[in-house]
């Protein structure tokens, strides 16, 4: 690590001009599209809007063109998934296909995989989850004990994923588990593409403080899989997992998480704002800025082919925290309440963000985790 | 040029300011030699433009150079002298030769040819030759003043001893004078001013991180390196993701700059920049232990700059309330465009 990997980068011209597309876009399939289903960020699921967004090229774009993509440079994608995310559009469906599922399946995959898969992702129609945590395993993700039995030349699968987002709607789950016997803590490992409608496999979804059903236990029992579910290199699966993480934490998801209850409070407060309203909403906004130029910097690190790991985690860390202290200055700004039903706008909205915060720093790696990898490029351990 | 400019500055100021010299001159006050040494290598011109006998650089180009001045706390206003020069040559006027400095608030009125009242919170206005500040009348004028004429002066150091004077003139003529260019706001000083502190900010930053790393690594307790602790080093991430923050911003600040200042951006910077400097302070004490409470070690050369350039050319406060008035004032409609445009309506 060094902290040059911070180094700003404007956004190259030819990425910069999709802006406007991707924006009179959304303004045309959004339209009135309520604030409190803005909140939802990257949690909204429409496979509708998902097609959409796949027939204009907008998914899976930096794949080669061979497999439905764009060749597109990491800014151009940036571009668009930071329109989505700051409209609030409903990403849910693809968004995992799009940001980890597809390059990894890229990066890995066997050409008869990219063939399978990597079209109907960029058209918007396939949907993938992530199998990484277990019941006793969270941030000590190396502990997992889901183990494929190779059986000639199929895998037996049995076991259990917890906390996987989105399993109850997506087609396929790309899943770390145990292959093998090996002394080293890190050995041993594969990553499979798991049909999600195979025998043997259920899903059970599980409410979250909101009530709401995002996240999933998923139960394999004698799951049967084919020779060719295996993705990568059988006991890589560590290796594999640790590039795919940094696909999932280097993205502008990571601090914009909240930015629809900075719009509601702008809204709220109006053209006058009194000297704390003023100071805190300058305050949120010199770091949403700065962030955006930290994010920047790791595009420009993903665009270079070089690892984003450290920086990444640098981002992640301290977007997680402005997310979620967007809510806790909103609330002592104005007398309005958050409000669960009822209410105006910001009530909605300031009530789901408050209750949706805690998930910022636990999704895509915990505090300690990300802190961990940073002291480790400082040289710390 | 860039690099041209950043290696031989960076060498200078190996070679001459070490934290004996910078504590000598928190004591002395003033280093001439130092000063004529970077006087006579030309860095004070190098955002003059070309045809004015200056280096003609950006302020792309010259991050770097405000960033060493941070890192290696050099003890003299060279960065306040390269912005007072960028000014003149922006306003058509030739760069100063000899120590410059400037000022971003006074109550300056003009009297035919003229000026009086108080430039204020000058740095190291004692010692410098020539300051240049903006007389802000019906149209805001660019004045240079020589500083042996001012009539009395309140001297004020800094936490870091630093001079931060007050020069008060009673109907003396300035050197030159010109109408502040078209285009420039009147808060351009401050603004400038706001800038270069962040990007010092930023370099002493990023030299506070080397050496609490280094500490951290280096003092056992325990029976081993404190920087094994993971309660150790959670703070020394932070401070790590602080220093980037206040790198990345202030470099935004600078890149995006010309002879328009980029306001948006540099009021970030100096908000996040401010916020980062105090974080980071606490984190090093913290971690440094009583060592880092001593005048003999180092690090207090670094924090007691840090705890006074965050509120140089505008507090964190100050730029945050100017920032959220004009974002209220916009509109939400307008906010996430202001933010990938990096200009507020």
């Amino acid at each position: 690590m060094s902290i040059e990997q911070f180094t700003y980068c404007r956004i190259p011209d030819d990425a910069e001009k999709l802006r406007e597309d991707v924006r009179s876009f959304l303004n045309d399939s959004l339209g009135d599209y309520p604030a409190i289903r803005r909140a939802d960020s990257w949690m909204g699921f429409d496979a509708e809007f998902s097609r959409k967004l796949g027939a204009k090229g907008w998914v899976g774009m930096s794949l080669p063109r061979e497999y439905g993509g764009a060749d597109a440079s990491a800014f151009s994608r940036y571009v668009v998934i930071e329109e989505l995310l700051a409209a609030g559009a409903p990403v849910s469906a693809h968004w995992f296909s799009d940001r980890q599922s597809g390059p990894q399946i890229m990066r890995y995959g066997t050409p008869l995989q990219k063939e399978f898969h990597l079209p109907p992702i960029c058209r918007g129609e396939r949907y993938f989850c992530i199998g990484m945590s277990e019941p006793g395993s969270g941030s000590d993700l190396a502990s997992i004990k889901s183990r494929a039995r190779s059986d000639g030349n199929r895998w037996i699968l049995n076991g259990q994923k917890v906390w996987t987002t989105n399993a109850h709607l997506a087609h396929y789950m790309i899943a770390l588990v145990r292959s093998s016997d090996s002394d080293n803590r890190h050995g041993g490992m594969s990553q499979f593409i798991i049909d999600l409608t195979l025998p043997g496999i259920s899903v059970r979804p599980i409410k979250d403080l909101t009530g709401r059903e995002h996240f999933n236990e998923v139960f394999f029992d004698d799951v049967e899989l084919s020779g060719d579910a295996l993705i990568g290199e059988e006991g890589q699966g560590w290796e594999q997992v640790t590039a795919e993480l940094a696909f999932e934490r280097s993205g502008p998801e990571r601090f914009l998480s909240s930015i629809a209850l900075i719009n509601t409070l702008i809204a709220v407060v109006g053209e006058n704002p009194d000297k704390l309203q003023a100071k805190e909403i300058g305050r949120l906004t010199a770091r949403l800025l700065t962030l955006r130029n930290m994010s920047l910097a790791v595009t420009a690190q993903l665009q270079e082919g070089r690892d984003p790991a450290w920086a990444a985690s640098c981002v992640k860390d301290m977007g997680s925290v402005f997310e979620q202290e967007i809510p806790e200055i909103a609330q002592l700004l104005t007398e309005i309440r958050p409000a669960a039903d009822g209410g105006c706008d910001h009530a909605q909205v300031l009530a789901y963000l408050t209750q949706q915060a805690p998930s910022f720093s636990l999704r895509g790696g915990t505090r300690e985790i990300l802190r961990g990898i940073i002291a480790r490029g400082l040289g710390l351990r | 040029m860039r690099e041209v400019i950043e290696s031989s500055l960076e060498k200078l100021l190996i070679d001459h300011v070490s934290p004996d010299r910078v504590l000598a001159a928190e004591e002395s006050g003033w280093s001439r030699s130092l000063w004529d040494l970077l006087d006579e290598s030309g860095f004070a011109l190098a955002a003059s433009p070309e045809s004015l006998g200056g280096a003609g650089a950006g302020w792309d180009d010259l991050f770097g150079v405000m960033q060493l001045c941070g890192r290696y706390v050099l003890p003299l206003p060279l960065p306040e002298a390269i912005l007072a020069n960028w000014l003149l040559g922006v306003c058509g006027l030739e760069p100063r030769e000899g120590s410059l400095s400037f000022a971003s608030a006074n109550d300056l009125s003009r009297n035919g040819a003229s000026v009086s009242g108080t430039v204020k919170q000058i740095p190291w206005g004692r010692h410098v030759a020539r300051i240049v500040a903006i007389v802000e009348e019906d149209s805001p004028t660019i004045v240079v003043l020589d500083t042996t004429q001012a009539n009395r002066k309140n001297l004020t150091l800094n936490t870091a001893g630093e001079p931060r004077d007050d020069l008060i003139f009673n109907k003396q003529a300035p050197i030159v004078t010109a109408p502040l260019a078209d285009g420039l706001d009147a808060r351009v000083l401050q603004v400038g001013g706001a800038m270069i502190r962040s990007a010092q900010i930023a370099g002493a930053l990023e030299a506070l991180l080397g050496i609490s790393s280094e500490f951290v690594n280096e003092r056992v307790q325990f029976g081993r390196p404190i920087g094994k602790f993971q309660v150790v080093q959670h703070q020394l991430a932070v401070l790590a993701e602080h220093v980037a923050a206040a790198r990345v911003s202030a470099q935004a600040a600078f890149a995006e700059s010309s002879s328009d200042l980029a306001t948006l951006q540099i009021m970030a910077a100096k908000i996040c920049c401010t916020e980062s400097a105090s974080i980071g302070a606490s984190v090093a004490h913290g971690v440094h232990g009583a060592i880092g409470f001593t005048h003999e070690h180092p690090l207090h050369l670094i924090t007691r700059r840090l705890w006074s350039w965050r509120s140089e050319f505008g507090t964190a406060t100050y730029w945050s309330d100017i920032l959220g008035r004009s974002v209220c004032k916009a509109g939400a409609d307008d906010y996430w465009p202001s933010i990938t445009n990096g200009v507020l309506r």
